[in-house]
């Protein structure tokens, strides 16, 4: 299981407020879908312009990333430098 | 409107050139002769990347006009290192990594040079003055410093 | 063929850039130097109010000037409608973009272009520029952050309404966005805490300062396909966002990078090169544009200036119990104020159970923000570290120790969600500690002041090649532009894989035919993202050219080492062969299989985050106000120091832009809401006569993501300065000042205030 951890303002519109999720372990593309079943609307939130850090590790562009159990998936906004 | 007809000596070498009244001598390098290695950065003055030479003396090229060269003696960055032979401030700015992207570091050698050629000993403090006219966005300024006070110092020892 | 100490014989040297000698005899072509025969001159024309309608445009007279090829306004770029506004890859919001370019139905700052033209000189572009006439009606105008809030303020966009916010507002707002990021429960925490400091902060516009103006030579055919020559921090961005704005193919564009003069986040846009195309297309020649220096204050991006209010509370002990920032950051004409990445930099230094961080990005009548080093985390953190100073006072503990006590680290959860990997944030404030400065005696009027910073750094799609020459030279030609070195650094590491020597090797930077698509250069993430392509594309290499010995050899690539720049049979059973230098098999590649040459394109991703703490001493003069910088110590984490010598210069060349943003950097508006300082006489940038010299030390705690161990270096420096600078000044006269820029007139104001 990985948990899922969702910014408050995300989770006040989707989620009821709860701004932490367990899904099934997996690619990030499965975890997307699954937390879009659970809370319908989610994943056009969390595309573009939201990168992700998996257990600290930040990826900008993630829907190939393969995460473990136990892994721990924060939702972040996408990050630019000067 | 005619143009003016300029005889003047740049780098060592007799030139001749055309220019409308109102070209500085900036725009006379850069765009009639070809002589990019001058920036502008401000055409104000204000920040020295146009430095150069007119008689010995270091001089903003943004703030003469081209007209003015006639007769005088102009030294550009393009003058510097003597063949491929670098300057030593040329070198010591590579080896000190006293530039980063480099647009300012023309003018910075010629006005370093211009210091060491009528300063040949200056202290820290005199060396930051003497340039202060000179503005770099990327280094901070501690590199070019250093890069000067060790040409000075290296010269004394030769 | 020296080793260095950490056993690398070309990583943490200081090689000698491979592109210095052109840049030290004035060789080296930057945006400006570039020409093409036939060129014509191009010339915007700038509105001189902050906020107006357009009733009316008319070119007649101006194109009828002998010598006039072309004029343009917005009518000669495509409408783009909201919904396409963020399409394709990786999209900034073209249609605010375009608008930005050249105003639509409305200018919303002083120096907003509206139209342009192209001519045989400049001096008949000046005068054409002239005879546009163009019909204003003047609006109210708001620049400052607060007013725009205000319910009362001048709206700029009617089609803006808050995000972030629930229920949808049905009223337009200035406000284009809320953010808000939190930990823990707040109220609790400030319940639990002994002492609380709680104070508000603002800052101004700064400008990112890069002595080389924009400059652009383009050229459109009839066919329109492209060619374009520019400096900037991404020609690959250059080429996606002309296609974007101008709905042409990408394929269609190709852009050739000139060495760019400074960016530091401010050319990580187009503002000319769009606009050049369309005026080469219309007169059939191409185009030169060059900014002057007042169209770079006027027309060009700077960073977002802030409203800020800080709380912090923290038990006698020490422990910080709570933090909370109230983040007001205004964004120009457009949304897009970096407030969400200082709110989630801000309390990042510190392990704090309950944190919350809420952003507002307004819009006033300003240019256009773009980024600036490390976009919205110094101007965040001057807040945040200030405080945490003022705390630490209140409570009778030293500012490092207050930091120790606090500090995070690998485990520690953030605000913004993530839990840190490893980091050195702690190696910096025991390096700090340990460092001579904090011993240096302080006199009267003089003071010490500790900040420290927090910045994640960014991977991001790089794409580069290596290849092998017939005489066993090696050419590494990378799509990111160098804005800092980083060619050095790209020999340096694929010297090191290759075991040759550095003059061996050549790092250029390929124009967008060269290699596949490069994100532009920012983020700090060159040294990481480029290198860790070039690592991989080396290491490619390097199992090629023992193939090709193997071959020679006829024994099977197991048995086959490289190691110093050759090939040997990999202990006594493979055979007595003597090594092929790479020359030797390179010279030999077409019998052995063809040319070797490996290109690598990556998504990198898992920069390392680092953290910064910086030492200054100041000399307050109580007559005239003026601040001077006695020492600074930057103290930073590079994870791995690649070229030392250009890893110190980001550190001093982003020191001395802090201390600039805290004493004498801003942008000053008149009651007109025109600009009223655009040059460099009175935007006041440091000269080397403000500046000791910026002592630094590099900590390394390397990256475990990238082979050598790299955290990007660029941007931290630039954050801890302004609260450095503010904490000395408090140190040294007892006065807390909350403004940007210190200058000598608020400071004196500060002091006949009687603190």
């Amino acid at each position: 299981m990985t948990d899922v951890v969702l910014s408050r303002e995300i989770a006040r519109k989707f989620t009821g407020g709860e701004t932490r999720i367990v899904v099934e372990a997996g690619t990030m593309r499965a975890i997307v879908r699954q937390l879009d079943e659970k809370f319908p609307g989610l994943k056009s939130i969390l595309g573009e312009g939201m990168a992700v850090a998996i257990d600290g590790t930040i990826f900008q562009d993630f829907f190939l990333e393969e995460v473990g159990p136990d892994a721990e998936v924060c939702f972040l906004p996408a990050i630019e430098g000067g | 409107m005619a143009k003016n007809h300029v005889t003047t000596t740049i780098n060592g070498e007799p030139v001749e050139f055309l220019c409308e009244t109102q070209q500085t001598l900036l725009d006379v390098l850069r765009d009639e002769l070809q002589l990019t290695g001058s920036k502008e950065g401000c055409a104000s003055g204000d920040c020295g990347a146009c430095s150069v030479m007119v008689d010995d003396r270091v001089v903003c090229s943004c703030l003469v006009m081209g007209v003015e060269a006639e007769g005088k003696s102009i030294e550009t960055i393009e003058g510097m290192a003597d063949g491929d032979q670098l300057h030593p401030l040329q070198q010591k700015f590579l080896e000190n990594a006293a530039l980063q992207c480099g647009i300012c570091t023309p003018g910075f050698l010629v006005a370093a040079k211009a210091l060491l050629e009528k300063n040949p000993d200056p202290t820290e403090t005199e060396v930051r003055y003497w340039l202060a006219g000179n503005l770099c966005r990327c280094t901070g300024y501690d590199k070019i410093i250093r890069s000067v006070l060790e040409v000075a110092e290296e010269a004394k020892g030769a | 063929m020296d080793g260095n100490a950490n056993g690398y014989r070309w990583i943490g040297t200081r090689t000698i850039r491979p592109d210095g000698v052109d840049k030290v005899t004035g060789r080296a072509a930057f945006g400006a130097d570039f020409s093409l025969p036939g060129m014509l001159v191009g010339k915007i024309l700038r509105s001189p109010h902050a906020h107006a309608r357009i009733l009316r445009i008319n070119t007649d007279k101006a194109e009828t000037v002998p010598g006039v090829k072309a004029v343009v306004t917005s009518a000669d770029f495509p409408e783009i409608p909201p919904a396409e506004a963020t399409k394709g890859s990786s999209p900034p919001n073209y249609r605010h973009l375009s608008q930005n370019l050249m105003a639509r139905e409305k200018v919303l700052y002083d120096g907003h272009a509206v139209a342009a033209v192209a001519a045989t000189s400049a001096a008949i572009a000046t005068e054409a520029l002239a005879l546009i006439e163009v019909d204003y009606e003047i609006l109210p105008h708001v620049t400052g952050v607060l007013e725009a809030m205000a319910d009362e303020a001048p709206v700029l966009h009617e089609d803006l309404f808050t995000g972030g916010v629930d229920p949808k507002p049905e009223k337009s707002s200035n406000i284009a966005k809320r953010v808000e990021f939190a930990i823990g429960d707040t109220d609790a925490g400030f319940d639990a805490a002994d002492v609380i400091v709680e104070r508000d902060y603002d800052t101004e516009g700064i400008h990112q300062g890069y002595i080389e103006p924009h400059a652009v030579v383009a050229s459109m055919g009839a066919d329109r396909q492209a060619n374009i020559w520019c400096s900037s921090q991404g020609h690959f961005m250059v080429r996606q966002y002309c296609a974007g704005l101008l709905n042409m193919s990408i394929g269609d564009i190709k852009v050739t990078p000139a060495e760019i003069g400074g960016g530091f986040g401010g050319k990580t846009t187009v503002y000319l090169e769009p606009v050049a195309l369309l005026l080469s297309k219309k007169s059939g020649l191409p185009i030169k544009m060059v900014m002057t220096r007042e169209e770079v204050f006027r027309g060009t991006g700077p960073t977002s200036g802030s409203y800020m209010t800080i709380k912090v509370g923290a038990k006698r002990d020490g422990t910080i119990t709570a933090a909370e920032a109230d983040l007001r950051f205004f964004a120009g004409a457009f949304p897009g104020a970096p407030v969400h990445l200082g709110c989630m930099c801000g309390f990042t230094p510190y392990d704090i159970e309950n944190v919350k961080a809420i952003g507002y990005d307004v819009v006033t009548n300003r240019p256009k923000a773009i980024s600036y080093r490390a976009p919205g985390a110094p101007i965040a953190a001057f807040g945040i570290e200030s405080a945490i100073d003022e705390l630490a006072k209140k409570l009778g503990i030293e500012p490092l120790a207050l930091r120790e006590m606090n500090a995070a680290k690998e485990g520690t959860r953030t605000a913004y969600g993530p839990t840190l990997g490893v980091v050195g944030f702690e190696e910096t404030l025991e390096a700090a500690k340990m460092h001579p400065q904090m011993s240096e005696p302080l006199g009267p009027n003089q003071g010490r002041g500790i900040a420290s910073g927090y910045w994640f750094n960014v991977g991001g799609e790089s794409s580069a090649s290596v290849s092998i020459n017939e005489d066993g030279t090696i050419t590494v030609t990378s799509g990111a532009p160098d804005i800092g070195g980083s060619r050095a650094s790209l020999c340096i590491m694929a010297a090191e894989i290759f075991g040759v020597d550095i003059d061996q090797v050549r790092a250029v930077i390929g124009d967008t035919t060269a290699t596949a698509f490069n994100r532009h250069t920012g983020g700090s993430r060159v040294t990481f993202a480029l290198g860790a392509v070039v690592i991989e594309a080396a290491e490619d290499c390097v199992r090629q050219l023992r193939e090709r010995a193997a071959k020679t050899w006829d024994i099977d690539i197991d048995a086959v080492e490289w190691e110093n720049g050759e090939a040997r049979p990999a202990g006594e059973n493979a055979g007595k062969f003597e090594p092929l230098t790479l020359m030797d098999i390179a010279e030999k590649t077409p019998m052995t299989g063809g040319p070797i040459g490996v290109k690598k394109s990556s998504n990198v991703q898992g920069p390392g985050p680092a953290f910064g703490t910086h030492i200054c001493d100041v000399e307050v003069d109580r007559e005239t106000g003026h601040v001077k910088i006695l020492r600074y110590t930057a103290i930073q984490d590079a994870g791995r120091a690649i070229h030392p010598g250009y890893v110190e210069g980001q550190m001093q060349g982003g020191v001395a832009q802090g201390i600039g943003w805290a004493l004498n950097e801003e942008y000053i508006y008149g009651e007109d809401g025109r600009l009223q300082n655009p040059g460099f006489l009175d935007y006041r940038i440091p000269v080397a006569s403000d500046l000791p010299m910026i002592d630094t030390v590099i900590v390394e705690i390397p990256n475990p993501t990238h082979p050598f161990g790299v955290r990007g270096v660029g941007e931290i420096p630039i954050i801890p300065p302004m609260a450095a600078v503010a904490n000395a000044i408090e140190d040294a006269v007892g006065l807390r000042l909350t403004s940007l820029p210190m200058s000598p007139p608020k400071v004196l104001s500060a002091l006949d205030d009687g603190h």
